[in-house]
């Protein structure tokens, strides 16, 4: 039990309903090298199938079934994990190294990664690992023009396996629909010989053993309208755009814009996720966010090549991208005036009188 | 937990991670984490006092909200600042609205190279 790690990763396999979830999820645990992983199924059927389907029926296996992860059985997520957790400890299961969550196809991924750094015992044994979502390319199309969750699946995931290639085999249109949703997501073809266990479920971009950032770069520059699968706009509810910057971000300052804009609009910004250069700071530090929470950022050990300036990509539902580079410049950037510090003196031209609501 | 406040300990936001590795986190660099904090008021301020509201340190340990008529409150870090705020002023405080951002840019001279 010794070289179990101080922190356990989480795992989260998500994806629309019938994408091959369980299918890939299968392959993954026939794979030795997830041998000790434990396997967590939810499943919003009256009667539980996928586990019997993995073929793994073990004591590291748990179902929750009729509920949705993300809303009804939420606190029995919590509960299921803590109580392998307390069985690991106490040797009655064997020592696991890494949970696998399959949730439901309907389920927003997002509550599951807030469950296990809210609960006050899951977030000193746990980490949020990569998010995997399979997209497949026979409905995937379809479901994204129809469903929200296939969006917000898409959007969230840190990779995406596209499934079911052997029956369509051109899935053009399909990653680039997916890209620019999620433009710095590796997205992988099910059929891919490359596809291992270690591609899709190392940490991504902020583990603090890596140090940097997730190797796919940053895909788009500026701002893409979503089209349908007939090339029309779409309701340009979901954007990613990026913003870039010369000056140094002063780290205090971005934290007070960040949490505002998340207290506001968590449920919007489905995610953030950059590379930033703070002022006094020789390193960049990556910074990742998925709608309310906000992984801790991570000083990387040198920056990824010659360009300094600093790229947050945002991934939105709803929200003008004009206006959020306007106010992360206007809140967050050092000026240059100041010998390089952030400007000290607050004028006080007393409250705004703008916008009074309540 | 602190038997004046009644905060459960140990509660890191992500802002406290990275301004100096430790700063916020360890109980060492006590100087540092001072002037941390009082950079981090100063920084909320500039926000804040758009809406008519203050922020300070409370014993290096929590941070104290204030209105104008003196209506106060005890918050532990920057996750439950803005929740509070919007308390305090009952409305929305939304970072995306155009005044708000005009007012910030006059402040900080975004435009200022």
């Amino acid at each position: 039990m010794t070289d179990l790690p101080l922190f356990t990763s989480v795992n989260l396999l998500t994806g629309f309903l019938g994408s091959g979830k369980t299918t890939l999820l299968k392959r993954l645990l026939a794979d030795p090298s997830l041998a000790d992983a434990a396997v967590l199924i939810n499943e919003f059927g009256e009667t539980g199938l996928d586990h019997h389907l993995v073929e793994r029926i073990d004591e590291n296996m748990v179902l929750l079934q009729s509920g949705c992860l993300c809303c009804t059985v939420r606190g029995e997520l919590a509960d299921a994990i803590r109580d392998l957790l307390s069985k690991r400890d106490r040797g009655i299961v064997p020592p696991f190294r890494r949970l696998v969550i399959e949730s439901t196809g309907l389920a927003d991924p997002f509550p599951v990664l807030s469950t296990l750094k809210a609960d006050p015992v899951l977030r000193h044994h746990f980490k949020a690992g990569s998010v995997i979502a399979t997209v497949d390319a026979v409905n995937g199309m379809r479901s994204l023009d129809t469903y929200l969750e296939s969006n917000r699946q898409a959007a969230v995931a840190d990779r995406i396996v596209v499934t079911k290639t052997d029956l369509v085999p051109d899935t053009e249109r399909l990653i680039e629909r997916l890209r620019r949703i999620n433009p710095d997501c590796a997205i992988i073809d099910a059929r891919d010989p490359g596809l291992s266990v270690d591609a899709l479920l190392s940490d991504v971009g902020r583990s603090p053993g890596s140090r940097s950032q997730s190797a796919s770069g940053f895909y788009c520059e500026e701002s893409l309208d979503l089209t349908d699968a007939e090339g029309n706009p779409h309701s340009a509810r979901f954007r990613s755009f990026s913003i870039s910057v010369d000056r140094p971000v002063d780290w205090t300052a971005f934290g007070i814009w960040l949490t505002m804009l998340i207290n506001r609009y968590g449920e919007q910004v489905l995610r953030v996720k950059g590379i930033l250069n703070l002022a006094g700071e020789e390193r960049p530090v990556a910074i990742h966010g998925v709608q309310h929470l906000v992984h801790p950022p991570v000083h990387m050990e040198a920056w990824p090549s010659a360009d300094r300036r600093s790229h947050i990509v945002f991934i939105v539902d709803g929200l003008d991208p004009g206006l959020i580079k306007r106010s992360f410049e206007a809140f967050t950037l050092v000026k240059r005036a100041a010998n390089g510090g952030p400007q000290r003196e607050v004028p006080d031209e007393g409250p705004m009188t703008v916008g009074v609501g309540g | 937990m602190c038997s004046l406040c009644g905060i459960l300990g140990g509660n890191e936001h992500w802002a406290d991670a990275v301004a100096r590795p430790g700063v916020y986190t360890r109980n060492t660099e006590r100087l540092d984490r001072r002037r941390e904090r009082a950079n981090r008021v100063h920084a909320a301020n500039r926000v804040l006092s758009c809406f008519a509201l203050s922020l300070s340190d409370w014993q290096g340990s929590s941070y104290v909200i204030a209105n104008r008529t003196g209506k106060s409150e005890m918050i532990e870090d920057l996750g439950h600042l803005w929740p509070a705020a919007e308390k305090m002023t009952g409305r929305p405080l939304d970072p995306l609205d155009p005044d708000l951002i005009a007012r910030m840019e006059a402040l900080h001279g975004s435009d200022v190279r």
